[in-house]
């Protein structure tokens, strides 16, 4: 799925690297608990999370996620967007809770993982 | 090619820095996508625990045309029971571990699962010492 669509779809604001939002994403995995986003093989992943630290972005640095949408309306400080940046990661931030946007994105079609 | 870094006791804010590191260093080797992420999972979860159970330590690594091998080495209390701390759940964490997104127990057996090598050493009160190795080929 586009990454523009799934912005759309949730009302989403795009607060880093908007050049990138073209690009596609094959599945969403929505979770707080950043070990178990460590556990996945898959690339082309979007992670869903509420975790809103330097740790979200360093674990998608490290799981090789491209793309991060934090849920209700989290804010992250200057540290995570310089971080986001220097890592070509895009975080896109919705109003939504995690259940809602799950919701949305599903029924338009994002696959999930498992 | 060898490389040394350094891992302070609740740094969380650091947490992530070494491993970011040895993961550029493999891209600029072209080493294969799949296995420089096995290898900085596994780096970023054992450096998490350094930061979040030990009073800080080190981290050693060394690559060579076959494979990538880290030692990172704490000064800490020990794991009292590495079987038990290998088990999927079982966790030592702090509140502050778990706010950061860790400390459910799945750190250790998620680098026994990315590794293709792991060797742990950890003696009470002074230590713990993990082996943790990538093969390229």
């Amino acid at each position: 799925m586009r990454i523009k669509e799934i912005a759309q779809f949730i009302d989403a604001k795009v607060l880093t690297c908007p050049e990138k939002i073209e690009g596609e994403v094959k599945y969403g995995f929505a979770s707080d608990l950043m070990s178990d986003v460590l556990t996945l093989r898959e690339d082309e992943v979007m992670l869903i999370t509420g975790l809103c630290n330097l740790q979200t972005i360093r674990t998608a640095e490290m799981a090789d996620i491209s793309v991060i949408l934090l849920v209700r309306d989290k804010k992250p400080n200057e540290e995570m967007i310089e971080l986001a940046i220097d890592n070509n990661l895009i975080i896109l931030q919705t109003k939504h809770s995690m259940f809602r946007t799950v919701g949305i994105l599903y029924k338009n079609g994002l696959n999930p993982v498992y | 090619m060898h490389f040394e870094y350094n891992v302070i006791e609740g740094d969380f804010a650091n947490a992530g820095k070494a491993s970011s590191e040895i993961k550029k260093t493999m891209k600029q080797l072209n080493i294969d996508s799949q296995k420089i992420k096995r290898m900085v999972v596994a780096v970023y979860e054992a450096e998490v625990n350094a930061i979040a159970h030990a009073y800080g330590g080190n981290i050693y690594v060394d690559i060579d045309s076959e494979k990538i091998s880290v030692i990172i080495k704490d000064t800490g209390p020990g794991i009292n029971d590495i079987e038990l701390a290998m088990q999927q759940g079982y966790s030592t964490a702090s509140a502050k571990v778990r706010e950061m997104g860790f400390g459910a127990g799945m750190g250790l057996p998620n680098i026994k699962n990315n590794v293709d090598h792991l060797d742990i050493k950890s003696e009470i009160g002074v230590g713990t010492e993990i082996k943790m190795v990538v093969n390229f080929t």
